[in-house]
């Protein structure tokens, strides 16, 4: 039992770097991507592929794996975003099928559909962070939520938080003001993807293995979800709705009803927020985030 | 590779997958002409639509064989069209009507949570094992010059046909098929024109998710039918739609067979791996909207500044 | 040299040709009209002086460099800023906020890269452009009365205010030129004379208006100069006095007299 809420707890932590990602895209310049599972996909690989083919240590795989999520960001990013936005749903959902048919059928990189066993564990200053002994790794993996929850945030409350939200509120005129929105879109595009790249880093230390079948459409829907549900435009609010979405995921567990609750029942549940949150309470739990003058960290810190 | 005979077999099988995805694209392009919105939901409607012809054609075929399996199969056929249609219609008025003055992200967002829905709901009661339609009547090919075709391929083909057929006359000769051209043009002017809008709108998903369920059990037929087939199938018609030129329905019978024929030549000729067959689709999506946009039969349309 | 013209510019959507061969001419300092009947092809010709729509032919010249097929936010930075027609707030944020958007790349580092990285990893630097950022947005709202409002949803604001609004958003490019479209519209008297005060006060800190106006009165008061298009084709051009005679231009609006 206890046991599960620290399960809960460290997935919480990896979709809520995801879910990150996803409310700069969709929550702040208001584009529905649905790719965050090819992107988290690719960082899974990424790790996997490094440490175990070619012996790398962890801490060096992870901007590796942001880098070449981004990259991915970037390339899936430059053809769709010029398009209407309905459009860029679609593409994306494809390019995350793509990624995980690639997947399945690059044999000599990625094992095909049995995946990449033994990942090493990952060691910090020559302990070691056992998934199996789940207090470490729980605070491993909210350090890099709390990293990732202030870049994004404060990012989001400089001028180029604000030129995301003027895109999302009207392209035409957001352009007008000089406002290169192609740029920006694939910039927060690029962002969104690097950090659900490093998720896929942690998730692949967590499991200790990768497989393609761990990253299906399901993850982006999730994902989706946790925004929609906590709030868009609100980073505190999407951290919430990961751990709402996620102890609903192991609430049968939790309860030992797994036998009882069959397992289509939370993703139905999860089909049913998206369209009553939709109907009854579009802004999510928290609702956007009041935009407000950021404020200076020390009083008398003088400038720098 | 390269006989004739063997060109004309692809093509068969190319024309038939296609007039498949044509069925389906059109429903996505008759509800984007009116709404201007992705109906996410279209290919689980499909899925569902599958199952259900697949269950009344079982329950009602008989044991023995004779005219009355004909007649079982298109009434089943029926079942699983008028149960789409009706599902539509009811997912149209509790998932989408009411977000229509709402940001343009909401109803895809419902959208896509009620394909989850659906898929998942499916999965729960009819399990995850995928099935086929138990046709029994011969299916042996018949070979012309060495190209063979099954009895099949023809019964689809058929309907595909007729149907396409029936649709086209319907939306440019019938009082209801004008009102809805009308309403795809300027919805508001629809209506001070004394058009029932709602009404009509409830019209094009009852007949776009109707066309998607005889789709679907077209596949049962010739393919096989599974919770999550919806999303898949769902894409690629709408790649369809996309490629012929979303909001026209001419366009979306064109871009289907030629996504068809496209994935059919595509393993064939081209030498595409089976395992990436999936992504020819999507490749053909983005080259399509990066070098035509609009479509191949679809208008450029700019947004009014 | 002209500040902004363009040479026989067409726009044509498909067969329906929007702006035929067109010769505008702006000024520098002046008060330019833009005027003719609904479906004239004004808008039209502003949204290709603006880098929203592409001309088929033709060439848009601005202080003698061909912006023909140049991108709106690159327009915009040159110093070409506008308004539109059905007004184009961004609704959802503050009143100071939509200021600050036309504030945006006056501010800080040139390059897109360089302002995610500098927003990223430096959280003074974003302090400081704020409150350089808020100083100048003050001003323009109060160059508009607006600042008292400052905090408000811009949806939350009443029309008259909307207009103004915008017209502060796009000042706050630091333009050239403004481009105005019928920023009368839906304006009562006393707004629309307010607003005639406005544009001569826009005018007199040194700034090019041209403006696309059906208000009569408020478009012969003002205007130093006007242009008059008619199917869209440039059929004259003068002072005020001379457009009110001109026998073309009466007949665009009033239709052929019967002989």
């Amino acid at each position: 039992m206890f046991n599960f809420i620290l399960l809960i707890l460290i997935y919480t932590a990896i979709f809520a770097l995801m879910a990150i990602g996803q409310n700069l895209i969709t929550g702040y310049v208001g584009l529905l991507s649905l790719t965050q599972a090819g992107f988290f996909a690719i960082g899974s690989y990424v790790t996997a592929i490094l440490s175990v083919t070619y012996g790398w240590n962890f801490w060096l795989t992870v901007p590796m794996a942001a880098l070449i999520s981004s990259f991915f960001g970037l390339l899936i990013g430059l053809p769709t975003l010029r398009l209407k936005g309905d459009y860029l749903a679609i593409a994306t959902l494809g390019f995350g099928e793509i990624v995980r048919n690639i997947l399945n059928n690059w044999d000599s990189l990625t094992n095909g559909p049995m995946g990449i066993q033994r990942i090493p564990m990952i060691s910090l200053f020559g302990i070691q962070i056992s998934p199996y002994k789940k207090w470490g790794f729980l605070v491993l993996v909210w350090i890099f939520v709390l990293v990732a929850y202030f870049l994004f945030d404060r990012l989001a409350k400089s001028r180029l938080g604000r030129a995301l939200e003027a895109i999302r509120e009207d392209e035409i005129a957001a352009s007008s003001m000089g406002i290169n929105v192609t740029r920006y879109k694939v910039w927060a595009f690029i962002l969104g993807a690097a950090v659900a790249g490093v998720a896929g880093s942690l998730q692949a230390e967590f499991i200790l293995s990768v497989t393609p079948g761990a990253f299906t459409f399901m993850v982006s829907i999730m994902v989706l979800c946790m925004v929609v549900l906590g709030g868009m435009g609100n980073f505190k609010a999407v951290i919430l709705g990961a751990f709402i979405i996620q102890f609903i995921s192991y609430f049968p567990q939790l309860v030992g009803l797994s036998n009882v609750i069959p397992p289509q029942f939370k993703q139905i549940l999860f089909g049913l927020i998206l369209v009553v949150m939709m109907i009854w309470r579009p802004q999510g739990i928290l609702g956007r985030e009041k935009r407000s003058a950021p404020r200076r960290l020390f009083r008398s810190g003088g400038d720098v | 590779m390269g006989s004739i005979a063997e060109f004309f077999q692809h093509l068969m099988n190319g024309l038939t997958l296609g007039g498949i995805y044509a069925l389906i694209a059109l429903g996505y392009t008759m509800v984007y002409g009116i709404l201007k919105f992705i109906n996410f939901a279209h290919g689980d409607i499909l899925m569902v639509g599958s199952y259900i012809g697949l269950f009344t054609f079982d329950a009602i075929r008989g044991q023995t064989m004779g005219p009355w399996t004909v007649i079982a199969f298109f009434i089943a056929m029926l079942a699983g069209m008028l149960f789409s249609a009706g599902l539509g219609m009811a997912i149209e008025r509790i998932a989408y009507k009411p977000l229509r003055r709402a940001t343009r992200l909401a109803p895809l967002l419902s959208a896509i949570g009620v394909s989850f829905i659906l898929s998942n709901m499916a999965a729960w009661m009819w399990g995850t094992k995928s099935r086929k339609l138990d046709y029994p009547f011969d299916n042996s090919p018949i070979y012309l010059k060495g190209v063979s075709i099954t009895p099949h391929q023809i019964l689809i083909l058929a309907v595909v046909i007729v149907m396409m057929v029936a649709l086209k006359l319907f939306v440019d000769r019938s009082r209801i098929g004008k009102a809805m051209r009308a309403t795809s043009l300027d919805q508001d002017t629809a209506k001070l024109m004394g058009i029932k809008a709602d009404k009509i709108i409830a019209i094009t998903f009852a007949i776009g998710s109707a066309l998607a369920a005889t789709a679907g059990f077209l596949i049962a037929l010739e393919i096989k039918v599974y919770p999550s087939m919806g999303t898949m199938t769902g894409l690629k018609a709408f790649v369809a739609a996309v490629v012929g030129g979303i909001g026209n329905i001419s366009g979306a019978m064109l871009g289907g067979i030629l996504l068809g024929l496209l994935e059919t030549f595509g393993v064939a000729l081209l030498g595409i791996p089976y395992g990436l067959r999936d992504t020819i689709a999507f490749v053909a999506l983005i080259i399509i909207l990066l070098v035509k946009p609009e479509g191949l039969l679809g208008k450029a349309e700019k947004e009014k500044v | 040299m002209m500040l902004l013209e363009t040479t026989k510019l067409t726009r044509a959507y498909g067969g329906v040709v929007a702006v035929s061969q067109v010769d505008f001419q702006v000024r520098e300092g002046l008060i330019t009209g833009l005027i003719g009947p609904n479906g004239a092809g004004k808008t039209t010709l502003f949204n290709n002086m603006t880098g929203l729509d592409t001309p088929t032919s033709g060439k848009v010249y601005f202080k003698g460099a061909d912006i023909t097929n140049r991108s709106a936010h690159k327009i915009c930075r040159m110093g070409i800023a506008r308004t539109f027609q059905n007004i184009r707030l961004f609704k959802e944020l503050s009143v100071l906020e939509n200021v600050m958007v036309g504030l945006h790349f006056k501010t800080g580092k040139s390059s897109t890269t360089g302002r995610v990285m500098a927003a990223f990893l430096s959280y003074l630097k974003v302090v400081d452009e704020y409150e350089l950022m808020n100083e100048s947005a003050i001003k323009w709202l109060e160059f508009f009365q607006l600042e008292s409002l400052k905090d408000e949803l811009a949806k939350n604001l009443p029309y008259g205010h909307q207009r103004e609004l915008e017209i502060a958003r796009a000042l706050a490019t630091d333009p050239t030129i403004l481009f105005l479209d019928e920023p009368a519209a839906g304006m009562n008297p006393s707004e629309t004379d307010s607003l005639m005060k406005t544009i001569r006060r826009i005018r007199d800190l040194g700034i090019t208006v041209v403006l696309i106006e059906h208000d009569m009165k408020l478009v012969m008061n003002i205007c130093d100069t006007i242009t008059v298009l008619n199917y869209g084709q440039n059929i004259a051009q003068g002072t005020p006095a001379e457009i009110r005679h001109n026998p073309k231009v009466v007949e665009a609006y009033l239709g052929k007299e019967e002989t």
